[in-house]
C-alpha cells in the first residue's frame, strides 16, 4: 500500500528528535484522531532553516510524510519553507494512499505552526503564514 | 514468518484439504441433482453436518450452511425480526459485537426496530442481569456473541440464554471466534441461533454455519431454489462445507489439549510483556479469555506502525487503531471498554493457533522490546509524558 520511498523513511525516518533551544517550535494533530507531529526549526540570522527535527504519533504514512518534510525545509529561507507543500511533500514521497492524504497536510501544518511559533519569538511577519488552526488535543495530564 | 493472526483467519488444516479436494475434481456434482453421480455429494454434506453438529450438542437437522460468519448473523437478526408476530419488535445487543451484527441491528433500526445495545465491564463482560432488566415485551431477539474477537473476553452465554429463556426472548450468539475453540453446548447454554465460520478453526473460508433450535422460527435470508430445506436458497458449497466438516471434528477431537498448550503460550506472552515493556495494559479478561488471544495497548504509540515494524521482523498481526479501522476512530470495543482514544490507538492483537510455540512467543517479545522503544522515542506524547515526570 505505501511507495518504496513511504516505506525508506518510515524505517529510515530523517531527522528524529528534538532541538534544544529552538527558534520555532511547532505541534498539530490530535491524538484522539491518532496522529500529532511536533516539528523544530533552528533559524539562523538570515532566515535560513539551519536545522530541522520531528517527534511524530502516527502512522507510517504520519512518520514519513514528517521525515520528507524536514528534509524538505532544511536549508530553504523561512519563505521557501513556508512554499513546501503537503502537495509537494506527497509527490516527494512518490504518493499516499488516499486514506493517508490527511498526513500530509498535517505535516504541512506543522511547518507552518513551527514558522509561526518563531515569527511570535522574533515579532516578525512572514508574508503569507498564518496563525495555526489546528489546536491540539494534548494527551491529559493523568499520567502515571 | 511468524503468523499471529489467528483471530482474522487461520491455515487450512491438511486434513480437511484433502477431503476437500475430491469434491472439486472428481465429485464435483451439484448436491441437488437427481442422478447417482450427485448422491456421493449430498451424502458428504450430511457427514460434515453431523460432524459441526456434534462440536457444539446440537442435533445434524438443526445446522443450516452459510457462506459464513457474516451471512449467518445477518441471518439471524434479520429472519428473527421477520418472523416475529409482533407489532413492535426490539432486538438487545452488545456494544463489542462483530460488524456483522452491529451493523445489521442497525440495518433494521432504520427499518423502525428498537435496539439496546448493552454497555460491557472494564474487560469486555457483558452483565446478564442488565441484560435481563432490558428485556420488554416487545424483544424479540438477544444477540451477545460467544467471546469477543479483539480482546478474547468470553461472555457468560449461559446466564445470559436462561434469562432470554425465562422471558421467550430467542437467543442468538455469534460464535464465529469460539465455535471449536472453546466448549460450546446449546442445551446448556439455552441457545436458539449460533453462527460460526470454517475459516477461523481451519475450514476453508466462503462458508459458515447457523445453528436453528428446532422449532425456532427465522424469516429467509436468501431467497431462491429449495436447498437447506428450503431455508437458505443457493448451491452448496461442497467442497467448503466437507472441509468445515473435518475441521470441526478436528477441533472437537483436540480441542482439550489444544486449550491447554495454546493457553501456556498465550499466558508466556502476557507474563513476559507485562514484566518486560513498561506502560502496557492487557485489554480483555484475564482468566475468562481465549486460549489464543494476547491484546495490549502500548502507551505513547500508534498501532499500525508497530504494525508495520513487526512486519519488517515477519511477524504477522494486528491493531485496533484508527489507521486499521479505515476511519479516524480506533475500534469501537477499546472504546466500549473505556479507553481514552488515543490508548486505543496503541493496541496490538497477538491471536495465536496451536501452531504457535514458546520460540514464536519470545522472538515476538523480543522484537516489540525493540519496535516500542524506537516508536516512543519518536514519540511527541512520550517526550511530554517523561518531561512532565521529571
Amino acid at each position: 500500500m505505501y511507495t518504496e520511498k513511504v516505506m525508506d523513511h518510515f524505517m529510515h525516518p530523517r531527522n528524529v528528535g528534538e532541538i534544544e533551544d529552538a527558534s520555532g517550535v511547532g505541534t498539530v494533530g490530535n491524538a484522539k484522531c491518532g496522529d500529532i507531529m511536533r516539528i523544530y526549526l533552528d533559524i539562523d540570522e538570515n532566515q535560513i532553516v539551519r536545522d530541522a527535527k520531528f517527534k511524530t504519533f502516527g502512522c507510517g504514512a504520519a512518520i514519513a510524510t514528517s521525515s520528507m518534510a524536514t528534509e524538505m525545509i532544511i536549508g530553504k529561507t523561512v519563505q521557501e519553507a513556508l512554499e513546501v507543500t503537503n502537495k509537494a511533500v506527497m509527490e516527494a514521497l512518490g504518493g499516499l494512499p488516499p486514506v493517508k492524504v490527511h498526513c500530509s497536510l498535517l505535516a504541512e501544518q506543522a511547518v507552518h505552526a513551527a514558522l509561526w511559533d518563531y515569527a511570535q519569538k522574533k515579532g516578525i511577519v512572514i508574508e503569507g503564514l498564518k496563525p495555526p488552526v489546528n489546536d491540539v488535543d494534548e494527551l491529559d495530564e493523568e499520567e502515571g | 514468518m511468524i503468523y499471529m493472526d489467528n483471530a482474522a483467519t487461520t491455515r487450512l488444516s491438511e486434513r480437511a484439504f484433502e477431503a476437500m479436494r475430491p469434491y472439486m475434481m472428481e465429485q464435483y456434482a451439484n448436491a441437488a441433482g437427481t442422478y447417482s453421480f450427485a448422491a456421493a455429494s449430498s451424502e458428504a454434506i450430511e457427514k460434515a453436518r453431523a460432524q459441526v453438529a456434534s462440536v457444539i450438542g446440537a442435533r445434524s437437522s438443526e445446522i443450516f450452511f452459510t457462506s459464513g460468519g457474516t451471512e449467518s448473523d445477518n441471518w439471524a437478526l434479520k429472519g428473527a425480526v421477520l418472523a416475529s408476530p409482533k407489532p413492535k419488535k426490539h432486538i438487545i445487543i452488545s456494544a463489542i459485537e462483530h460488524h456483522a451484527i452491529l451493523h445489521s441491528a442497525q440495518a433494521l433500526e432504520r427499518q423502525g426496530v428498537e435496539v439496546t445495545v448493552m454497555p460491557v465491564d472494564a474487560d469486555g463482560m457483558v452483565d446478564p442481569a442488565a441484560v435481563e432488566a432490558a428485556i420488554r415485551p416487545e424483544t424479540v431477539l438477544i444477540s451477545i456473541m460467544a467471546a469477543n474477537n479483539e480482546i478474547g473476553t468470553i461472555e457468560p452465554l449461559e446466564a445470559i440464554g436462561e434469562a432470554a429463556h425465562r422471558h421467550g426472548v430467542l437467543f442468538h450468539t455469534d460464535a464465529v471466534q469460539a465455535f471449536g475453540h472453546i466448549p460450546l453446548d446449546v442445551e446448556k447454554m439455552h441457545i436458539d441461533l449460533l453462527s460460526a465460520s470454517a475459516h477461523k478453526f481451519h475450514g476453508p473460508k466462503g462458508v459458515g454455519l447457523l445453528y436453528i433450535r428446532k422449532g425456532v422460527k427465522l424469516g429467509v435470508f436468501m431467497d431462491g431454489g429449495a436447498q437447506e430445506k428450503k431455508r437458505r436458497a443457493g448451491t452448496s458449497n461442497v467442497p467448503g462445507i466437507v472441509g468445515m466438516g473435518v475441521a470441526a471434528e478436528q477441533a472437537r477431537a483436540q480441542m482439550e489439549a489444544v486449550i491447554a498448550s495454546e493457553s501456556a503460550v498465550r499466558d508466556h506472552l502476557i507474563e513476559r510483556i507485562e514484566k518486560e515493556i513498561p506502560y502496557a495494559k492487557l485489554n480483555g479478561h484475564r482468566e475468562k479469555r481465549l486460549p489464543g488471544n494476547v491484546n495490549f495497548c502500548f502507551r505513547f504509540i500508534e498501532g499500525e506502525s508497530m504494525l508495520m515494524l513487526l512486519d519488517a521482523e515477519g511477524i504477522c498481526a494486528s491493531s485496533g487503531s484508527a489507521c486499521t479501522s479505515g476511519s479516524l476512530d480506533p475500534s469501537h470495543v477499546l472504546l466500549a471498554i473505556g479507553l481514552p482514544h488515543e490508548i486505543a490507538h496503541g493496541s496490538l492483537r497477538l491471536s495465536l493457533s496451536e501452531e504457535t510455540t514458546m520460540a514464536d512467543a519470545d522472538k515476538v517479545v523480543d522484537s516489540l522490546k525493540v519496535i516500542i522503544p524506537r516508536l516512543r522515542s519518536m514519540s511527541p506524547l512520550y517526550e511530554d509524558f517523561v518531561r512532565h515526570q521529571q
